[in-house]
Formats: structure tokens, C-alpha cells, sequence
């Protein structure tokens, strides 16, 4: 086996730095996913036939095509426009990343709120509720509680797709190793320090989210 | 039906002696009484968890005997037939089928489990119906029937075939060969669970509240077959069922059980007409 | 806008080898990751702890490092392990065991949601455990996991972009060519992104397919109907915990729920 201590010790704080773009892409790519999922999921509901149907398309499109082409347009896009030019790959990255989840997202609010019973609306209608306050005080509070580990568990898969990021050079996890690598001709450290930092972060969010699913899942 | 009309019971063709006291009931009604015992329970225990549902149960079953178990729910009836069948774990005390361990035997003082195979050769003697029927969906009314015969039996398919179509015709499904079983009502799908166990020629058949969950208009034909099943064989069947008058016309012997215990046992006429303890015939009268 | 449609009608073959490679991996990365999908999905329902736990850490392990943590693992460090692999045997590998593992969390939760009653009617008629596995209960968790498989197998499509980061020249690496030699970013893009939406169609429409038939051999009408869809909906949200998608990446209520097909 041809581990080298040294090299590891060397690699470390590199890919914790790359971490940290890691960890920003995951947390702000899970802020736009989390707010433009939820307008994709009320709007489809009370938008006209046709709107709704491109929408769908457009939602259909972008969930159904690879992250990582997607990353590459866009960073052509804004390399393409002056203003642009100067946008750092990252702002980019979370951009995208967050807009291609926010596709998923918007079917896990979809479902959170086709699963409230008929009756709370009932009630509240009887209750001469506007059609509004209903939706915001009575439906939406119950949605999100069957929602939350679901999008929680998106969460984790955008955080496992982060490394897609090396396609527009964004120095995250993965490309810092990578970049290590080649430096040193260290790649059995780096990709291993990589993989383990990802298993200890991904691991035991998911068991924290499947805690929260059984919690939430009994009123 | 109230528990104080008399009735003439189902005359039997073997002698059943009544008796209250457990365990001892099987000598005398059994038809071949140098035969070892259909089933017998020794020392059975059975928990969930850290609730105990069985314990310290004995009794035995003779061939040919046809026994209802009656009792609230939560008595522990059906587990008594999972554990026949080897659906539920034995926590404790033995089963033995035809004189034979089923699931443990005592090696040395100690108990010791039996091997999966050995155990899966004696539970090809045992047939049980279910009250949700679980006929395999993926498979038709005829291929339910043959599986087993087939593949753990080892006949031929030719007769296989040949067998199942002479039960379905018993059964009154004769046209359903090739339906699939989701497309039957309750109670043919009853029906074909009774051939696909019968096709397994057993010689203890276990009825687990098999007309439950069939609507009320099709529990008549269900009882039908089997009562010509307890007519025209000696199967030995142990059953648990809500069906009193059928429990009366077709059993030889009925136990009634209370948290876990035999809490009083004896001919359906003893049982159901004079019942000595006040917890049956409370129970009685809240089921009749 | 014609210039366009000239230099992609001349650069049709180069993108058909990309389309190639991408179909490639797709296809034998799928078979690898159904297979690997099976014996670890199976392994977890085994109630022997030697069995079930080893297959446990390797499903956890491969979901929880990142896909293209394997790519390079496989690309970079297995060289100098002494193992020189192809990159299109580094790429299939790397989408069979990450989408493998995935998968293998769908085939245990199936396997787990079928009705007791079926293992009980299996056991009662002294079936043996093979035998019960192939011909009741395996048959029945399949129909119940096309649906999160066809998630994953389009992830798994979308997943092989990642493999023109190692030398492969897929339809990916094709899109960027176009893109150079026309300098048209917005039409190689829209011509690349579609071609993968198409291929994406044909996986659900393939697995649409395969659900119909085996929801038909259980019996079941109008398989796949969009009654069916919403009733689904709705069963996945009274069976939350046992949703097949719902510990994996797919999540919950993705896949054919809701979405049969590009519309």
C-alpha cells in the first residue's frame, strides 16, 4: 500500500479549505432551491392551463438533464455577457445548483401539500378563512412538516453533487484534492482524505434527517 | 345464537368426552388412540417483546380431531396456529406433529433448535388458510395451487395441473383456473386459498378466522366447503373462528382460552349449552 | 441561425460518437448497477447479521462518498495500485457501484413492502427460501420499485456527464466542441440538453413500460394511469418510512410519481 502520512498531513488543509466552497455551495444552492421550489409548487397550482404546462416542461427539463452541462451553459452564458464576466464560478455554481434541485424540491411540496386532509380546508373555509390565509396559516404550516426530510435528504444529494463543480473550476473538496494530486503525485491521499471527509459529513446527516422523518411523521 | 337453546350437536363420528381439566382430553377422543397425537404443546411459551401472550400451555390435538379455539381477543388463538405453522418463534416448551419436534427438540437436558430444513420437511404435513386469504398476485388461480405440489412436493406438472382442477371443481371455482386471483371476489379467493392448502394433501389443516373479512353474503359458501371438507376427510383441523354455529356443527372439541390459559374445554354442546366458567359465557354472549 | 444547422449537420457524426459514449455508459452502467443492485439489495433483507451488515457498510459507503470521488479513485488512484483501467471502465464502474448502491436501498425497501401475509402463505406451503424469494416476494417488490429505479437510472444518465472530466469524449465533451467551432454557446447547449432530455424520455418511457407489465402480471388495472399516480401519491404519504425513495437521493414522491415521462 503506498500511503504516505506526510502527504496527507499536507493534503488536509487544502481540502478543508475547498470544504468551505463545499460547504457554501451546499448551504446557499439549499436556501434557492428550498424558496424557488416552493414558488414552482404554488405557482403550478394556481396558474393558467397553459402556463402550467410550460412551466412543467421547463421543470421537467432542467430535473432530466445533467447537472453538470447545465453548470457549463451558464458559465458560458455569463462568460458570454459583460457584466458578467466577473462573477466568481462559485456564485455561479450555487446558482445553478440550486435552480436544478428547486425541481426536485417543488414535487416534495407538491406532495407535502396534496397531503394535508380536504378537511382542514373544509374547516377553514367554513370558517369563512380567505382563500390566502387559508393556504398560508392552515395548509402550508402541515405541508412543510411532511416536507422538511425530504428536502432535507435533497440537501445531502446536493452536497454529494457538489464535486460537479469542478466542470467551471470552482476549488471545492474534490478539485483541491484533485489539483493536490497532480502537485504532488498524491492522488491515493488526497481522493481518500476526500471520500472520508464526504462519508463523515453525509453519513450522519442522513441519520439525523431519517431521526427527524420518524419524529415528524407522528403528530 | 344463544347459548341456552339446545341444539342437537353434529354427530360425531368419534367419541368426544368432555372434560374441563387440559391436556387430558385427547386420549379420549382420539380414533386411533395407539397413534401418537395430530399436535401437542408441551410447556409452551410465546412473548413479544416483554409481553408474554402464552405460558405454561399444554394440550393435545388427536388425528382425525377437529378443535375450535374460542376466546377475546388477545387470548393468544391465532398464536397458537403461527406457531403450528412456524410463522411465529417458540420463546419456550416444545410442539411436536405426529410425536415429532416441529421447531425444537430436548438434546442433553438442553433445547435445542431443529434445522430450517428439517423443519420445513414436517410443515408440508401442516395446511393453514388465512383470514386475508394472501393468495400470490402475481401468479393465476391454477399456478397458486400447483407451486407448492410442484416444487415441494416434487410431483409432475401433469398432475399437479390434474389434482388442482379437481379441487377447484370442489371448491366450486372450476372456471377460475386462469383468473388471476385479484380479479375473484373475497370468497373465491377464500375458496382458492382452501384448494391451494388442500392440494398439499395435509394432514392438519389450520383455519385462522378465515371468514373475517369476507363480506356476510359470501361466508355461506366458504363454510360450505369446509364443511365438506370435515365431512368427506380426517383431516385434523384446528380452528379459530367467529362462526359459533359453525364451530358447533363441525367441531369435535372446543377450547376456550383467556389471557393465554385454557380456561375451559369440552364438547361444542357442553361449551356452548353449559358452560361452567362465567368468563365464557360472558364472552359467549357478546359474541352469539 | 442556418450557419448553424451547417456545422451541426457537419459535426452530426463527432456528435454521434459523443451520443454513443454516453449511451454506452448509460446502458452498461445501468446493467451493472441493477445487478450490484440486486445482490446488495437482497443481501440487506437477509437475516443473517454477516450478511446483511457487510452489505450495509458497502451500500453507505458508496452513497456516502461523492460519484466523482469514485471516478478519480478508480481513474487516479488504481493506477497506482497496479490496476490500469480503462476510462470507460473506470466511468462504467464508477456509475455501477455509486447508482448500484442507491439502487440497492430501493430493492431492500421493496423487498421489506411487500405484505407479510405473502412471506406467511410462502412459509405455509413449506416453499423454500429461494424459491419464495423468486417466484412470490421478488415479483411483487418489482413493480414496486420500477418506479424509484427509473429515477436513478435517469440519474445515473445524467451522472455520465462527468466522465469527459477524465479523458472520455461523450456527448458532454461533443457539446463544448460544438460549441467552439460554432462559438454559438445558446444552440450547442439547447442542441446537448435535449438530445440528454430525449434519452432521459426513453429511460422513463422503457421503465413505464417494464411497470405496466409488471403491475399487469399482478393483476392490477390500468397500470400507471394517472388515478394510479395519485393513489401512489397518496400511498407514499400514509407509508412515509417504507417510500423506497425516501432514504435515497430520489427522495420521496420523485421519480414515476409525478412526473410519467416528460409530460
Amino acid at each position: 500500500m503506498i500511503w504516505n502520512w506526510e502527504f496527507a498531513a499536507e493534503a488536509l488543509p487544502l481540502l478543508l479549505r475547498g470544504f468551505v466552497n463545499t460547504l457554501i455551495a451546499t448551504v446557499v444552492g439549499t436556501i434557492i432551491a428550498a424558496i424557488l421550489g416552493l414558488i414552482i409548487a404554488v405557482a403550478i397550482r394556481g396558474l393558467p392551463r397553459w402556463i402550467n404546462w410550460l412551466v412543467r416542461l421547463i421543470v421537467a427539463f432542467i430535473r432530466n438533464t445533467p447537472l453538470v452541462v447545465q453548470l457549463i451553459f451558464v458559465y458560458y452564458i455569463f462568460a458570454g455577457i459583460p457584466g458578467l464576466v466577473d462573477v466568481p464560478a462559485l456564485v455561479i455554481g450555487f446558482i445553478v445548483i440550486g435552480i436544478h434541485y428547486s425541481t426536485y424540491m417543488s414535487e416534495s411540496y407538491r406532495a407535502g401539500i396534496d397531503s394535508v386532509p380536504p378537511g382542514q380546508h373544509e374547516a377553514a373555509t367554513a370558517l369563512s378563512l380567505p382563500p390566502v390565509r387559508t393556504f398560508t396559516a392552515v395548509v402550508l404550516p402541515q405541508a412543510l412538516r411532511a416536507t422538511i426530510p425530504s428536502l432535507g435528504n435533497y440537501a445531502v444529494a446536493m452536497f454529494k453533487d457538489t464535486p460537479f463543480l469542478f466542470a467551471i473550476s470552482v476549488v471545492e473538496l474534490v478539485t483541491s484534492a484533485q489539483q493536490f494530486g497532480a502537485a504532488k503525485f498524491a492522488y491515493t491521499e488526497a481522493f481518500t482524505l476526500a471520500g472520508i471527509i464526504f462519508l463523515l459529513a453525509s453519513y450522519p446527516t442522513s441519520l439525523l434527517i431519517q431521526r427527524l422523518d420518524r419524529r415528524l411523521a407522528t403528530y | 345464537m344463544p347459548p341456552t337453546e339446545n341444539t342437537p350437536t353434529n354427530p360425531s363420528p368419534y367419541e368426544t368426552a368432555g372434560t374441563t381439566a387440559p391436556s387430558t382430553a385427547s386420549a379420549s377422543v382420539a380414533p386411533s388412540s395407539s397413534a401418537p397425537p395430530a399436535i401437542e404443546f408441551k410447556d409452551v411459551e410465546k412473548s413479544f417483546g416483554s409481553t408474554t401472550v402464552l405460558k405454561n400451555l399444554n394440550f393435545t390435538v388427536a388425528p382425525g380431531e377437529r378443535v375450535t379455539l374460542i376466546g377475546p381477543s388477545g387470548s393468544g388463538k391465532t398464536t397458537i396456529l403461527r406457531l403450528v405453522m412456524t410463522l411465529e418463534e417458540l420463546t419456550g416448551g416444545y410442539i411436536f406433529v405426529d410425536g415429532k419436534p416441529l421447531t425444537f427438540e430436548e438434546r442433553d437436558g438442553k433445547r435445542v433448535e431443529l434445522p430450517k430444513k428439517q423443519t420445513r420437511a414436517m410443515t408440508t404435513r401442516i395446511g393453514m388458510v388465512f383470514q386475508q386469504f394472501n393468495l400470490f398476485p402475481n401468479m393465476t388461480v391454477l399456478d397458486n395451487i400447483i407451486e407448492a405440489p410442484i416444487h415441494v412436493l416434487g410431483k409432475s406438472k401433469d398432475e399437479a395441473v390434474k389434482e388442482a382442477k379437481a379441487l377447484l371443481e370442489k371448491v366450486g371455482l372450476g372456471e377460475k383456473a386462469d383468473a388471476h386471483p385479484t380479479r375473484l371476489s373475497g370468497g373465491q379467493q377464500q375458496r382458492v386459498a382452501i384448494a391451494r392448502a388442500l392440494a398439499m394433501s395435509p394432514e392438519i389443516l389450520l383455519l385462522d378466522e378465515v371468514t373475517s373479512a369476507l363480506d356476510p353474503e359470501l361466508v355461506g359458501d366458504v363454510l360450505a366447503v369446509l364443511r365438506d371438507i370435515a365431512e368427506t376427510t380426517d383431516i385434523t383441523m384446528l380452528l379459530v373462528t367467529h362462526e359459533m354455529q359453525f364451530a358447533r356443527d363441525v367441531s369435535h372439541r372446543v377450547m376456550m382460552f383467556d389471557g393465554g390459559q385454557v380456561l375451559e374445554e369440552g364438547t361444542p354442546d357442553q361449551i356452548f349449552n353449559n358452560p361452567s366458567h362465567e368468563r365464557t359465557r360472558s364472552f359467549l354472549s357478546s359474541v352469539l | 441561425m442556418t450557419d448553424n444547422f451547417t456545422s451541426l449537420l457537419s459535426f452530426l457524426p463527432q456528435l454521434w460518437e459523443g451520443v454513443q459514449t454516453t449511451l454506452i455508459l448509460t446502458i452498461v452502467g445501468s446493467i451493472g448497477a441493477v445487478i450490484i443492485a440486486l445482490i446488495l439489495g437482497l443481501a440487506m433483507t437477509s437475516e443473517h447479521g454477516w450478511v446483511r451488515i457487510p452489505a450495509r457498510i458497502v451500500v453507505e459507503f458508496f452513497r456516502g462518498t461523492s460519484l466523482l470521488v469514485q471516478l478519480f479513485w478508480l481513474f487516479y488512484v488504481f493506477p497506482l495500485l497496479g490496476v490500469d483501467l480503462e476510462p470507460m471502465a473506470c466511468g462504467i464502474g464508477a456509475l455501477a457501484l455509486n447508482y448500484g448502491a442507491y439502487s440497492a436501498e430501493v430493492v431492500r425497501s421493496s423487498i421489506k413492502t411487500v405484505a407479510p401475509g405473502q412471506w406467511e402463505a410462502a412459509i405455509a406451503l413449506s416453499l423454500s427460501p429461494s424459491r419464495r424469494m423468486i417466484r412470490v416476494i421478488f415479483p411483487q417488490a418489482w413493480a414496486l420499485m420500477i418506479p424509484s429505479l427509473a429515477t436513478l437510472l435517469i440519474q445515473l444518465l445524467k451522472g455520465t456527464a462527468v466522465v469527459s472530466f477524465i479523458t472520455l469524449s461523450d456527448l458532454t465533451d461533443k457539446i463544448t466542441q460544438l460549441r467552439q467551432s460554432t462559438n454559438e454557446t445558446y444552440f450547442a447547449f439547447t442542441v446537448g440538453l435535449i438530445i440528454y432530455f430525449v434519452i432521459a424520455w426513453l429511460i422513463q418511457e422503457l421503465m413505464n413500460f417494464l411497470e405496466r407489465r409488471a403491475t399487469a402480471a399482478l393483476g392490477r388495472s390500468r397500470p400507471n394511469s394517472r388515478n394510479d399516480r395519485r393513489q401512489a401519491r397518496r400511498d407514499a404519504r400514509m407509508s412515509k418510512s417504507t417510500d423506497p425513495g425516501s432514504t435515497s437521493i430520489a427522495g420521496p414522491n420523485s421519480g414515476n410519481i409525478g412526473y410519467g415521462g416528460p409530460l
